[in-house]
């Protein structure tokens, strides 16, 4: 057993984050309630600073907090850092679309700081209540910042239809959580773990299916995935931007804490779940997006695709498996950040556009940002040297290294036909009609997000390796 | 072993220059794009420079890999590795020798982002020699992929009228044969637990794992050859692309199909290479006669050199799956050979097409009197395409045909046929563009090849007469390494049916000399 100290100790970052947030509420009402702007900074301040702790926790460091409801290891730094990055990257590009669109509040900040927090908790949760905490807290924020921008009636539909199904995806995770208690009469992992080692229990599959089912709507895997693309259009941009990266972090860290560490005794039930519902999702990912002319909705479906590569990952149900997802993760949140900030750079005459067609010609216009646009296009097509393709490599490699060839032979297949839409757009660009060109500011800001997006693709193609062995230390330290 | 790592300053100096090109971007207009023209045409040249002391510093005696460079990359068994040995080594040159050829002629046709342009060609330079060292097979795929995203803007930005349609299918042709081979190395890599070519290549697959393996590779392979029945989108490519385009992906790209069956699909699956000789010798014959075929019926200039480019790479397969000395000796030379001959008969295209602007083979007629060393320029590369003894075209033809003859008798004679289809349509072609009375009004005051253009084809045409007179240099280097390679693919097959003139059994020892007496 722990002492008090000890379990602060572990869980500080999470703490930090707390008591952050909540201060920066306060900041929000009696400081700054007319310069949003600077709860912005101190929000990425803190993330900064919650980043710093997590990494001051020394390398390897193992623990159970609060009689085990709460477990820190290098995966979980792992995560915690990916998703303090891919929020910090959010609500750096979100100012200036916020002040523009005149729906700049300092709660933003504090919402974004809160859903880090849930999503912080999701990954460390060590029993399934921890685990239902941590989840609602990122979803109750998330279902807040979808309908952001309350006048617009896009963002609203986005809110209420994100938080029905949301609602309901929690209902059923709660419904599974409660049966697996039933037959394992214990909340905590490791509890869970022994409980389900001996043989297949029925109730126990049931509440498997269940949970699966409220995870896959949190990654927005087929098919739980009908929300994803309504309210990837309907949230104002950063927001979106925010979608696509820190939440779909948390929650295929989670689903691998709950099937790796709660259920490895029944991985051949739910191997079976998780190869559907990503085969699902890389096909209709795949083929959904390519009739799409919204930038966005397209991202949506993108999304929905590469959410269903980092599946394959998972399905493998190794330590290859975890860190092939992390690997897959870390690209992925750093090339949506870069992504989402060429689409806020879509931008002419005081309005934004979304439509596809607006980046005709865009390599004669703008050179550069079309350069960008299109290396990251190539990476999610998962064309080498690009990052994307060090992604698939890795998660391909942990099936064909399993045996998983439908999972891989789909997926290598899916990515082909993904690769039209992507290329399509590349072709708009560089061979279309030059449309009304975008407005030249774009803000330092983004400048710093996208020059660090394009710093990463050379990193890693010059030295992927680093990434690589981060992955594979977190990998092996959840599988210990 | 290189005191310098002369391989990897061979494959990136072009990229260095791609980035110099990028860095001063700031200069627009005019001067920007000579400047750009500039910086191209001297990283080309010091790279053929490099290329050519990586060959001198080559040892042709020694089969192994030589100038091997090694790094740590990504860990897991895959590292950064270069090295080259008789078989790659050559390509690196072929690659080199023509990247100046393509940067020159593209020296005025090219007005339109020019600077774009050239970096394109200059990373794709890169990508392709990395493609040729690569000792690792993730580092293999990367470059060899990574291709795509040039020649995808190459053709995308500065081809013809249906462009996008050739594009898409140039890319997602390519793309759908590559990702199969990615499985089967990940299956490798899985497996043998490393990447490194060196090492794979003496690793036994089990022969039921190796069929699905060559068929993965062969995916790939087969596509970017291209081999009939996957050859389609390269007729399209072809026409759509510019000058410089087309220049590139027959005289590089394609064989880098070649290039993959030797490296990995012979070496690596010799139980699977031999099971499916037939029917390899099946889409090769049927390549050579159809597209032969077809090549007669064209109207379009290009895409009748394009269909010749696939009957030509049919004599490289059936070469390669002989699985005996001649005929991949042949079938590496004439890939080097086709290299700058199909090369120079794009650019042949390209001098006419830069003034007529049309590819239609019924617009010219009688260019012999306004253009003589046009003319002539345009004949050596026509002989040395039907394969007239004294070009090169004749000794990758003839030696790949002896090479089938050994392995069996009807391929031989199917692929011969080929020889006088190949013929007919060439010098149909030239009959019609060169020949005849110069009477259409759209050509009245057209010019000879101006000295850019001498200076162009020139180096082709030497290229073409001397090694097909004087051979050996070539085979001096590949000969040691195919050698190797045959004697390893006769001790793991000891009933190989390449030995049916030698009923006795060979024993282990005795294979190698049983092979050379072929």
């Amino acid at each position: 057993m722990n002492t008090l100290n000890a379990d602060i100790l572990l869980a500080l970052p999470e703490l930090a984050m707390a008591v952050g947030g909540m201060a920066l509420l306060m900041i929000g009402v009696f400081v700054a309630k007319q310069r949003p702007g600077l709860v912005n900074i101190l929000a990425v301040l803190l993330f900064a600073i919650v980043a710093a702790l997590i990494l001051r926790q020394p390398e390897g460091a193992q623990g159970n907090a609060f009689n085990g409801a709460f477990v820190v290891n290098d995966f979980t730094r792992f995560a915690k850092l990916l998703i303090l990055v891919g929020a910090a990257l959010s609500i750096t590009i979100a100012a200036r679309f916020f002040d523009r669109e005149r729906i700049a509040r300092f709660e933003f900040a504090a919402l974004m700081v809160f859903a880090t927090l849930g999503m912080m908790m999701m990954v460390s949760a060590g029993g399934l209540i921890s685990l239902y905490v941590g989840l609602e807290l990122q979803s109750l924020s998330l279902y807040v910042l979808a309908a952001f921008h309350r006048d617009n009636l896009r963002a609203t539909e986005a809110g209420l239809k994100y938080f029905v199904l949301g609602a309901l995806s929690s209902c059923m995770l709660l419904y599974g959580a409660s049966l697996i208690y039933g037959f394992a009469g214990t909340v905590n992992f490791d509890g869970i773990a022994a409980a389900v080692s001996h043989g297949r229990n029925v109730g126990v599959v049931f509440g498997i299916v269940f949970i699966m089912a409220g995870l896959a709507f949190k990654v927005s895997a087929v098919p739980f995935h009908m929300w994803t693309p309504d309210v990837y259009q309907g949230a104002p941009t950063p927001v979106t931007a925010f979608f696509a990266g820190a939440p779909k972090v948390a929650a295929i860290s989670l689903m691998i804490r709950v099937l790796y560490d709660a259920l490895p005794g029944a991985m051949t039930d739910w191997r079976q779940i998780v190869t559907f519902i990503s085969i699902a999702s890389m096909i209709l990912g795949a083929f959904a997006a390519i009739g799409q002319t919204n930038i966005k909705r397209l991202m949506a479906y993108s999304s929905i695709g590469n959410i269903g590569y980092a599946l394959v990952g998972v399905a493998a149900g190794t330590e290859q498996g975890v860190s092939s997802v992390l690997i897959f993760m870390a690209i992925y949140v750093v090339m949506t950040a870069g992504v989402f900030v060429c689409i806020l750079a879509m931008r002419r005459e005081g309005g934004q556009t979304e439509e596809i067609a607006d980046l005709s010609g865009l390599m004669q216009t703008r050179p550069l940002l079309a350069l960008c646009w299109i290396l990251l296009l190539f990476s999610y097509v998962g064309l080498p040297p690009l990052p994307g393709f060090f992604g698939k490599l890795y998660v391909f490699g942990a099936a064909v290294q399993q045996g998983l060839w439908p999972l891989a032979v789909i997926g290598i297949v899916t990515s082909v036909v993904a690769a039209y839409y992507y290329v399509r757009i590349v072709m708009i660009m560089i061979n279309g009609e030059p449309a009304r060109p975008f407005e030249r500011a774009m803000g330092t800001e983004l400048r710093v997000v996208l020059g660090g997006s394009m710093l990463f693709t050379a990193a890693m193609v010059i030295v992927p390796g680093i990434l690589v062995g981060w992955a594979g230390t977190a990998a092996a330290a959840l599988m210990k | 072993m290189a005191s310098w790592p002369i391989l990897s300053l061979v494959t990136f100096l072009p990229l260095a220059g791609a980035l110099l090109i990028f860095g001063l971007g700031k200069a627009e207009g005019e001067a920007g794009d000579r400047n750009a023209r500039w910086i191209a045409l001297w990283t080309t040249l010091l790279t053929l420079v490099f290329a050519i002391i990586a060959w001198s510093e080559f040892d042709p005696a020694n089969p192994g890999f030589q100038l091997v460079e090694e790094a740590s990359w990504l860990g897991g068994g895959v590292s950064y590795k270069m090295g080259v040995d008789g078989i790659s080594v050559l390509f690196v040159v072929l690659t080199a020798f023509l990247m100046p050829t393509a940067i020159l002629c593209s020296w005025t046709s090219i007005e339109d982002r020019v600077k774009q342009y050239m970096i394109c060609f200059l990373v794709l330079e890169t990508l392709m020699i990395g493609v040729f060292c690569a000792l690792d097979l993730i580092v293999f795929y990367v470059f060899f992929e990574g291709g795509l995203i040039p020649m995808f803007i190459i053709i995308g930005v500065w081809g013809g009228k249906r462009r996008v349609y050739a594009t898409y299918k140039f890319f997602l042709y390519t793309l759908l044969g590559s990702v199969l081979m990615l499985i089967a190395i990940l299956y490798m890599w899985a497996t043998a637990g490393t990447t490194d070519i060196v090492k794979l290549l003496a690793y036994d697959f089990a022969p039921e794992a190796q069929t699905w393996l060559w068929l993965a590779f062969f995916a790939s392979f087969a596509v970017k050859m291209p081999m009939w029945p996957v050859h389609t989108w390269l007729p399209d490519a072809h026409v759509e692309a510019p000058t410089a385009g087309s220049v590139i992906l027959a005289g590089i790209l394609l064989k880098m199909g070649g290039y993959g069956f030797l490296r990995f699909s012979v070496p690596m699956f010799p139980d699977a290479s031999l099971y499916f000789q037939s029917f390899v010798f099946a889409l090769s014959v049927i390549a050579i006669i159809y597209t032969s075929l077809v090549a007669l019926a064209q109207e379009d200039i290009k895409k009748l050199i394009a269909y010749s480019s696939v009957a030509h790479m049919g004599f490289v397969t059936m070469g390669i799956f002989t699985l005996n000395q001649q005929g991949i000796d042949a079938a590496l030379f004439q890939m080097i050979s086709h290299g700058f001959v199909s090369g120079a008969l794009f650019l042949c295209v390209g001098v006419i097409y830069d003034r007529m602007h049309t590819r239609e083979i019924a617009a010219y007629g009688g260019l012999v009197t306004p253009m003589p060393v046009y003319a002539f320029t345009f004949m050596v590369f026509t002989m040395a395409n039907v394969g007239l003894p004294g070009t090169s075209g004749f000794v990758g033809e003839f030696l790949s045909l002896a090479g089938a003859f050994q392995a069996n008798t009807w391929v031989a004679v199917g692929a011969a046929s080929g020889v006088i289809l190949s013929a007919a349509y060439a010098l149909y072609l030239y009959r019609r563009v060169v020949y005849g009375v110069f009477d259409k009004p759209s050509l009245r005051g057209i010019l000879d090849m101006n000295s850019r253009e001498i200076g162009t084809l020139g180096p082709l045409i030497a290229a073409t007469i001397f090694f097909g007179i004087y051979p050996k240099p070539i085979f001096d280097v590949t000969g040691p390494a195919v050698r190797q390679m045959v004697e390893t693919l006769g001790v793991s097959t000891p009933h190989a049916p390449i030995s049916v003139s030698e009923p006795v059994k060979p024993t282990e020892g005795e294979a190698p000399a049983a092979e050379e007496h072929h």
